[in-house]
């Protein structure tokens, strides 16, 4: 508890909202997580997870420790570039990687679709002969 | 107002908390294998963020360097663990 009680009250009211705030967002986005049916919505959870509440909180140590330190410090602006460069390419492996899986499991109660991308055929051997 | 601030860093370890569990239950009874490591994915990042937390709590910046840590090998490793989903191997 070093710097907590030097802070000055205009500074540590807004450091609280956005506090309040991004915790709150990431509860909201892990319970969607878990509560949600299928993967395909449950993929929407942690989204808001990554973008509202990582912006909320690394705004929140961005400002504390500009007004702790008395200089500007803006060291989180890495991990925030970092966290919205990586989020999409992880969304975006993990939902082909899904795709891929439930196709060649057929399962179709999942909500996944060929659409008219990947040609489905029948057999039992559908799993090797496709091009990869 | 120190004690405002107490109490919203007091709710955010305990809503971060809160939320890795959620993560861990995801993980524990996911039907399917991206399932898991969709939780696992959205559990670093949860483990990132409470790092933050802990750096407003104490005041030092040495969890900044924790946070980027996680941040770089779990990005790396959720990475991995989908392609190794997806083909069946990693590097190909």
């Amino acid at each position: 508890m070093s710097g907590i009680e030097h802070l000055p009250g205009w500074a540590a009211l807004p450091v609280a909202l956005l506090l309040v705030l991004g915790a709150t967002i990431i509860l909201i986005g892990s319970l969607g997580l878990l509560r949600l049916r299928t993967f395909y919505q449950r993929i929407h959870g942690p989204a808001i997870t990554v973008t509202l509440g990582a912006g909320c909180l690394l705004l929140a140590s961005m400002l504390y420790f500009t007004v702790a330190q008395s200089r500007l410090v803006i060291h989180e602006i890495i991990i925030t570039v970092f966290i919205l460069l990586t989020a999409p390419v992880v969304a975006m492996t993990i939902m082909r990687a899904a795709v891929y899986r439930d196709l060649r499991a057929r399962r179709g109660e999942s909500g996944v679709t060929a659409g008219e991308v990947y040609t489905l055929t029948e057999g039992p051997d559908e799993g090797r002969s496709e091009p990869h | 107002m120190e004690t405002l601030l107490e109490l919203a860093i007091a709710y955010a370890l305990i809503c971060v908390l809160v939320a890795m569990a959620l993560c861990a239950a995801r993980l524990l009874i996911g039907p399917t294998a991206h399932d898991r490591v969709l939780a696992l994915d959205t559990l670093w990042m949860c483990g990132m963020l409470l790092a933050i937390v802990l750096g407003i709590r104490f005041g030092t910046q040495v969890y900044f360097e924790v946070a980027i840590l996680v941040a770089l090998v779990g990005f790396v490793s959720t990475v991995a663990m989908a392609k190794f989903l997806m083909r069946g191997e990693i590097i190909e």
